[in-house]
């Protein structure tokens, strides 16, 4: 007869495995991202990949968010003759939360990804245990530059989707809504808070290290073959999602516990 | 190739397991490789010839058992003196293993730029010389490795190899996948590099003619332990049924293969 409490003590035990060797991974990753030697060219590229390449899918998501949240705002408000602050929840939706967890979950799906997908065919094909030969650690040539990337540029990028999201909600409230121009960027301007962008962008930073950091161990431990490949790719993916919006709640009430209390 | 008594590579009852323990892979392996030597490990598919070299290069830890390169232990280095160790170590991968993102000169010359020895000009020079040490042309260098045919990726891993002037390199079924012909060429390549950098070499295959062309001793691996060990040209008279059955690739034998029906 099978005991029902093994396949539970044996799933709880493989989860303490996984936490466990995520969290040595992460450890050794961040400590070779402040010990030399660096890898400045692994560095750029990751930069550029992030940093640049993802802006176009990043700013489409961002714009159509703000125009959306314009539209849907101005149905909510109307009733209420509340139209002036469709300014404002367009800022603070976006700086505080659309930009960082849209921009962080695009990002996911990109970088994430492509970064699983690459360091798994890396593992499988043998290209991991060559830089092992070639006196080259894989943790401070793959790992380390992505993680910085990941951390640095992802605030960048959601700085911008900030600024595009933004511009969204003015294109539709001006050309859609019959907004005076000058006036909603003057709400927008007003209402807007240096806490806002700031906590979106410390968002963002957190939310890069966790995509890169995904991508970077679902890839890293990639089983072997083609099946092995997709499944890190997956689990990147949505592990780094999952993650992204466990700890945006997590950051938000750190940030704002003073306001919901208030 | 040039021989002294001095044991270059030394493993000592080197055991590793899998599975927790319940597959064991090497059980007592003892092997001896001499300065300037090639040493070949022959052996059936899933007997431990790449975990034997792994645990070498130190991409596997044995569970027990030594293994020392110049007198030094090497299993219980830390990551950095192993780094140390592996730069005097070349390694040629059964497929080659060559980076996708880097062109081909990149890829011989990893090893030089990721030690800052020279400039990249000078890598890149050094990259030409090596490339043709293995019969490749000069406008290969920047070509992707995805462009090269199996043969072409396994003639820059040999460059990569050789690229630090290593004074170990290990050949992982250097001709497995490749035609008879292109199979022959990279045996020679191999000779001829080792007799030109002088290196110690290790290799593991199961392909006979390449055993014999590139090894001056031979080792056989069967059920986790070197069951025979001995001049390439004693092989043919080694008076063990395991060894016979297998050079002659005979399916009747000793060895019995897992086959299920």
């Amino acid at each position: 007869m099978i005991n029902p409490l093994r396949p539970i003590g044996r799933a709880f035990l493989a989860f303490l495995a996984t936490t466990g060797r995520l969290s040595m991974f992460t450890v050794d990753g961040v400590s070779h991202c402040v010990r030399p030697p660096f890898y400045g060219r692994q560095l750029l590229r990751q930069v550029i990949e992030i940093g640049f390449f993802t802006l176009p899918v990043v700013g489409l998501t961002a714009i159509f968010a703000g125009m959306v949240l314009a539209l849907q705002s101005y149905t909510g408000f109307a009733r209420f003759s509340a139209e002036g602050a469709i300014a404002n929840v367009v800022v603070l939706s976006i700086t505080r939360e659309l930009g960082p967890v849209l921009g962080g979950l695009m990002i996911a799906g990109r970088i994430g990804a492509a970064m699983a997908a690459e360091i798994g065919t890396m593992r499988v094909t043998e290209q991991v245990d060559a830089l092992t030969t070639l006196s080259t650690n894989p943790m401070k040539y793959l790992v380390a530059p992505r993680l910085i990337a990941g951390t640095l540029m992802l605030p960048l990028v959601v700085f911008i989707a900030d600024i595009i999201g933004v511009f969204g909600g003015y294109l539709v409230s001006v050309y859609k809504l019959g907004f005076n121009p000058s006036n909603y960027l003057q709400n927008t301007w007003e209402f807007m808070e240096a806490i806002d962008v700031i906590s979106g962008l410390v968002k963002a930073s957190v939310f890069g290290f966790i995509t890169t950091l995904m991508g970077c161990y679902h890839g890293y431990y990639s089983g072997g073959g083609a099946q092995g490949v997709g499944k890190a790719t997956t689990n990147a993916v949505v592990s780094a999602s999952i993650l992204i919006l466990c700890f945006n709640y997590i950051l938000t009430l750190l940030f704002f516990t003073k306001d919901v209390a208030g | 190739m040039s021989q002294d008594n001095a044991a270059k590579i030394r493993l000592s009852g080197v055991r590793k397991t899998f599975a927790g323990g319940k597959k064991v892979v090497l059980d007592h392996v003892d092997l001896e490789i001499g300065k300037g030597e090639s040493v070949v490990i022959i052996g059936g598919s899933g007997t431990g010839k790449s975990v034997t070299i792994k645990c070498m290069l130190g991409l596997l830890k044995p569970d027990s058992g030594s293994i020392t390169i110049d007198d030094k232990e090497v299993t219980t280095m830390s990551a950095s003196e192993r780094e140390d160790i592996n730069r005097q170590v070349g390694m040629l991968f059964q497929a080659a293993a060559l980076f996708d993102s880097l062109p081909v000169w990149e890829n011989v010359a990893f090893g030089l730029l990721a030690r800052k020895q020279c400039t990249r000009a000078d890598a890149r020079d050094i990259a030409v010389e090596k490339l043709r040490l293995v019969g490749l042309a000069p406008d290969v260098l920047d070509l992707s490795p995805a462009e090269l045919s199996g043969g072409m990726q396994k003639r820059v891993g040999l460059a990569r190899a050789i690229a630090t002037n290593p004074e170990i390199i290990f050949f992982d079924e250097p001709t497995t996948g490749l035609d008879p012909i292109m199979a022959d060429v990279i045996n020679n390549l191999i000779v001829h590099v080792n007799q030109t950098v002088g290196a110690t070499a290790v290799t593991i295959t199961h392909d006979m003619a390449s055993a014999r062309k590139i090894g001056d001793r031979i080792a056989m691996l069967y059920d986790g332990r070197i069951i025979w060990a001995g001049p390439t040209d004693a092989i043919d008279h080694s008076d063990n049924e395991y060894v016979d059955q297998f050079i002659h690739g005979r399916a009747d034998g000793p060895i019995k293969m897992a086959v299920r029906h």
